[in-house]
C-alpha cells in the first residue's frame, strides 16, 4: 500500500501546488479514500502543510477520508430525479442502512452518496450501484435491492 | 489504418482549396459510411443511453451479427434524439435511407433485426427515416426531421451528435472536421481570427452574454509572454446535461473549437475543466485528444505553421461554485475554489497571473463553424443582437425530454409545446425553471418571450447553462424553492457573509413554512410569520452585496416563485395546506371507516404510535400525534388511508 502511494506521488512534480488536486484525485481513485498517511506524504512531497491539504480536501465534495463500502451507491438528486421522488429514496436508504450520505456501515459493506445529476433525467430516480445503473427506483424497491446486494456479498 | 491517416492529412486537411476534388469526396463518403456495401447499425451510447440499457443492446446486436448473414457493421454513436427514445438504434441498409428505432432494449434486438433484414418493419418502435438524394426511400415512413421534435429545432452545434462514432477521428475529418483549424493556423493571424469571431457577433453562452471576440482581444492585447485558454465544461446544475451530451457525442469539434480559440489569443495551453463524475465523457475526450495528437493536430509546430499547442484535461473536485471564473482558476492553482473580487478580470490576470480566457463548451462549439462558413453566415441565424442558436436540456414533466438546439428568437412556448410536446399524463402546466439552480420560474404569461440575451434580461430571466425544467401541477412550488435553496446552501463556498448566512437563513425559513403545524406552540408560529416577512428583505441584501454570481442569483427561484405563486405560499403559511400534497409536513391523514378491515398493518408501521384501534375493527389516526410521514398511506392495501 505504502509503495503504491509513493509510485503515484512520484509521478507529480515536487513542490508544485497546482499538482495538488490532480494528485489527490488519483490517490482517491486508486485507494478509494484519502488516508492520513497519504496526506502526510503528499504534504512532504509538495512542500505544503498537512492542515492546508486537509483544508482544501474538505472544501471539495469529491474527497473522502474514510474507505468507501464494498458496495458504493450513488443516488442522483438532480432536479428531475427530485421531481420523481428521489428524496424519499434517499431517506429510505438512510433508514435501511442506518448511515448518512458519505458514511460507511460499520462492517464496511455499504456506503452511499448523493450526486447532483447523472444525466438520466427521463429515467429518474436513478441510482448507480458499483458502476451499474438502476432506473425508476421507488422507495419500496430499496429493501429488496439491499437484500440482493447482501446476498451477493455473502456468496462471493 | 496508416493509409487512412496519410490520406486524410495529405488530401483533406492540407488541401488548400475549400472544395475538394470529386475523387476525394467519393472516398470520404465511404469513410462517412454513406455508401456502404453492408448494413450499418448504430447504437447510441452516451450516459443517458447507457442508463437506459444501451450497452446491453450493443452486445445483443453484436452477438446477433456474429453468426448472421448478411454481414453488417455495428457502431457506437452519440446521442441524436430525445432521452425518452433511448436506447436509440439507427439502421442503414445499403443504398437505402436510414431508419431510426426507439427504446430498443436487449430483448427487442433480435425481432427488430430479423424484421429489417427481411423488409418487414415493426412500426411500433419506428421513429422515422432520414436520408439524402440518391438513396432509396422507405415507402410510407415519416421523415425524422418532419417530426415536431426535430422540425422545431435548428441543429448546428448538435449537427454531428449521433451521426458519427465519437471515437473515430477519421469520420470527423471526413465530415469536414479540423479543416478550418488547419486553415486558421496556416493562413490567419491572431487578430484576424479575433476579428472574424467578433464580426460574427457570437456571445458567450453562459451568464452575461459577453461578446466572445471582444473577450479574446482583451487577452490578446496584453503584453504577457504566455496566455491560457480554458474551456469551462463544469456543468453541475442539477438537471442540466447538455455539455455532457456534447462531450460524449462530438468531442472532436470541442477540441477543434478550443484549439482555434487558443490560437486566436496566442495561448499554447488549452485546458478543459471537466465536471467530476463524468467518467464516460472524460474517457471519450481523452481518447479524442490522443487521436488528435496522433494526427499531429496538437503538439509542436503543427503542420509547419510554427504554432505549438497542448491540451490538458483537468477534473473539477466537486464544488458547484467552481463554475465561476475566478473560483475555477483558484481550484486549478490548487487552492480552495473561492471567487475573487473582479477586476482584475481573468483576461488580464488569470491562471498563474497570466491572461486567461474562459469560454464554455457551447460557445467553443460554434467556433469551427464560424471559421468554416464565415461571420455573415452566423449572423444570418438567430436575432439581430443574439445571433446563432441556443442549446437547452429539457427535463422534468414534458412528454419528451433531451438535449435540443433552437434558433435564437424561438419562443419558450414553441420549445414547450412543439418540441417537448406539452405535459405528460394530461396534467396542467405550472412553470418552467430556466437556467439551473439559480434560475427563474417562468409561468404561462411569459411563455411568449423569445430566446434572446437582451429580451430575456429585460424580463429578468437568465438562460444560464440551458437547463429547461418543466414543472406541472403535481409539484409544490414551495418545495421546489426549498430544494434549490438547499442545493445552493450546500454549495455556498462560505467566503462572503451575505451568501453564507443568507442561504442558510432562507432555507431555515422555507423549512419552517412546510413543517407540521401540530407540534408547534405560539412562539414558533410567530417566528414563522416574522421569518417569511423577512425573506424578501434577505433576497434583496444577498442580491446587492454577495461577492459572486452564486450568491447574487441564489434568491432568484424564491423571488420569481413568490411573484408568480404568491397564493401557494400563502396557503402554506396561513392555511397550512399544500395543494399538490407534496409537503409531507403539511399532510393530514385519516382512515376511511368503510374501507378499513382492521388488519393492523398501519398501526404496526406508524413510527409515532398515532394509530389506534381494535383488531378487525376500523382503526383511527390521532391527528395531534401524526407527523405526516405517510407510512400508513404507503402500506395500506385497501386504500383506506386518505390524504387531506
Amino acid at each position: 500500500m505504502a509503495g503504491e502511494l509513493d509510485v503515484i506521488i512520484k509521478k507529480y512534480k515536487a513542490g508544485k501546488r497546482e499538482e495538488l488536486i490532480p494528485l489527490l484525485q488519483e490517490l482517491q481513485v486508486s485507494c478509494g479514500y484519502l488516508s492520513e498517511e497519504a496526506i502526510v506524504k503528499v504534504g512532504s512531497h509538495l512542500g505544503l502543510s498537512t492542515t492546508k491539504i486537509y483544508g482544501l480536501a474538505t472544501f471539495y465534495d469529491q474527497f473522502r477520508f474514510i474507505p468507501s463500502g464494498k458496495i458504493h451507491i450513488r443516488i442522483c438528486h438532480g432536479t428531475s430525479c427530485f421531481m420523481n421522488g428521489s428524496q424519499a429514496v434517499v431517506e429510505k436508504f438512510r433508514e435501511e442502512l442506518k448511515i448518512t450520505p458519505g458514511q460507511t456501515t460499520r462492517n464496511g459493506n455499504f456506503s452511499y452518496e448523493i450526486v447532483s445529476c447523472m444525466g438520466g433525467c427521463y429515467h429518474g430516480p436513478v441510482i448507480l450501484i458499483n458502476g451499474e445503473y438502476h432506473v425508476r427506483i421507488s422507495p419500496e424497491q430499496v429493501p429488496d435491492l439491499i437484500a440482493k446486494m447482501k446476498y451477493i456479498l455473502e456468496n462471493d | 489504418m496508416e493509409d487512412l491517416r496519410t490520406f486524410l492529412i495529405d488530401k483533406v486537411l492540407l488541401f488548400e482549396s475549400d472544395t475538394l476534388p470529386a475523387s476525394t469526396e467519393k472516398e470520404l463518403q465511404q469513410i462517412r459510411r454513406e455508401r456502404t456495401e453492408v448494413p450499418v447499425i448504430q447504437v447510441s451510447s452516451n450516459t443517458g443511453s447507457i442508463i437506459a440499457g444501451a450497452e446491453k443492446t450493443f452486445d445483443a446486436v453484436r452477438s446477433y451479427l456474429a453468426g448472421a448473414e448478411p454481414e453488417a457493421v455495428v457502431l457506437k454513436v452519440g446521442c441524436a434524439g430525445p432521452a425518452n427514445y433511448e436506447p436509440l438504434v439507427c439502421i442503414q441498409m445499403p443504398g437505402k435511407n436510414r431508419l431510426f428505432f426507439r427504446n430498443i432494449t436487449e430483448e427487442k434486438v433480435e425481432p427488430l433485426l430479423d424484421g429489417v433484414f427481411h423488409n418487414d418493419i415493426n412500426e411500433d418502435d419506428l421513429v422515422g427515416q432520414t436520408g439524402s438524394k440518391g438513396f432509396e426511400l422507405w415507402p410510407g415512413i415519416q421523415f425524422v426531421n418532419e417530426l415536431p421534435f426535430f422540425a422545431g429545432q435548428k441543429r448546428i452545434i448538435l449537427g454531428n451528435c449521433g451521426c458519427y462514432d465519437p471515437e473515430s477521428i477519421g469520420e470527423y475529418v471526413a465530415r469536414g472536421g479540423y479543416r478550418s483549424y488547419v486553415k486558421t493556423i496556416r493562413h490567419y493571424t491572431f487578430e484576424e481570427v479575433c476579428n472574424i469571431v467578433e464580426a460574427s457577433g457570437l456571445r458567450g453562452r453562459s451568464g452575461g452574454g459577453y461578446l466572445t471576440g471582444l473577450k479574446w482581444k482583451r487577452a490578446l492585447n496584453t503584453t504577457s509572454s504566455s496566455r491560457y485558454m480554458i474551456c469551462n465544461a463544469k456543468e453541475s446544475d442539477p438537471g442540466s446535461f447538455s455539455d455532457r451530451t456534447i462531450l460524449e457525442s462530438d468531442p472532436h469539434r470541442l477540441i477543434e473549437g478550443l484549439a482555434i480559440a487558443s490560437y486566436a489569443i496566442g495561448a499554447s495551453t488549452g485546458i478543459i475543466y471537466l465536471r467530476s463524475g463524468t467518467d464516460h465523457a472524460r474517457k471519450r475526450l481523452m481518447r479524442a485528444i490522443d487521436m488528435a495528437r496522433d494526427y499531429g493536430l496538437i503538439g509542436h509546430n503543427i503542420y509547419s505553421s510554427g504554432y505549438n499547442l497542448d491540451i490538458v484535461v483537468r477534473t473539477e473536485p466537486g464544488a458547484f461554485v467552481c463554475g465561476e471564473e475566478t473560483a475555477l482558476i483558484s481550484s486549478l492553482e490548487g487552492r480552495r475554489g473561492m471567487p475573487q473580487l473582479k477586476p482584475p478580470y481573468p483576461t488580464t490576470s488569470g491562471l498563474a497571473g497570466k491572461p486567461t480566457v474562459i469560454n464554455n463548451v457551447e460557445t467553443l462549439m460554434n467556433i469551427p463553424l464560424i471559421m468554416q462558413n464565415g461571420p455573415e453566415w452566423f449572423r444570418s441565424i438567430g436575432t439581430q443582437n443574439s445571433p446563432g442558436t441556443k442549446v437547452f436540456a429539457i427535463a422534468g414533466k414534458g412528454r419528451l425530454s433531451g438535449v435540443i438546439e433552437v434558433e435564437m428568437g424561438t419562443t419558450l412556448r414553441t420549445i414547450l409545446e412543439t418540441i417537448a410536446d406539452g405535459i405528460r399524463d394530461g396534467r396542467e402546466f405550472k412553470a418552467i425553471q430556466l437556467g439551473g439552480a439559480s434560475g427563474s420560474f417562468i409561468t404561462s404569461g411569459d411563455l411568449d418571450t423569445p430566446v434572446d440575451f437582451d429580451l430575456m434580461k429585460e424580463k429578468g430571466f437568465a438562460m444560464g447553462a440551458g437547463g429547461f425544467v418543466i414543472i406541472d401541477e403535481s409539484m409544490c412550488m414551495v418545495d421546489m424553492v426549498r430544494y434549490y435553496m438547499e442545493f445552493i446552501r450546500n454549495e455556498s463556498c462560505g467566503k462572503c457573509i451575505p451568501c453564507r448566512e443568507g442561504t442558510g437563513r432562507m432555507l431555515e425559513i422555507l423549512e419552517s413554512v412546510i413543517k407540521k403545524p401540530a407540534n408547534e406552540d405560539s412562539g414558533t408560529t410567530l417566528e414563522r410569520f416574522k421569518g417569511v416577512m423577512q425573506l424578501e428583505n434577505i433576497s434583496t441584501v444577498m442580491k446587492d452585496t454577495s461577492l459572486c454570481g452564486l450568491g447574487q442569483t441564489a434568491p432568484n427561484p424564491f423571488v420569481t416563485a413568490l411573484r408568480n405563486f404568491r397564493d401557494e405560499f400563502e396557503e402554506h403559511i396561513f392555511d397550512r395546506k399544500c395543494r399538490a400534497n407534496v409537503c409531507r409536513g403539511l399532510r393530514t391523514f385519516s382512515i376511511n371507516v368503510e374501507k378499513c378491515t382492521g388488519c393492523t398493518v398501519c398501526a404496526g408501521k406508524c413510527p409515532v404510535n398515532a394509530i389506534y384501534g381494535t383488531r378487525l375493527q376500523p382503526y383511527f389516526i390521532v391527528e395531534d400525534k401524526c407527523t405526516g410521514c405517510g407510512k400508513c398511506y404507503d402500506v395500506c392495501k385497501f386504500s383506506a388511508v386518505v390524504v387531506k
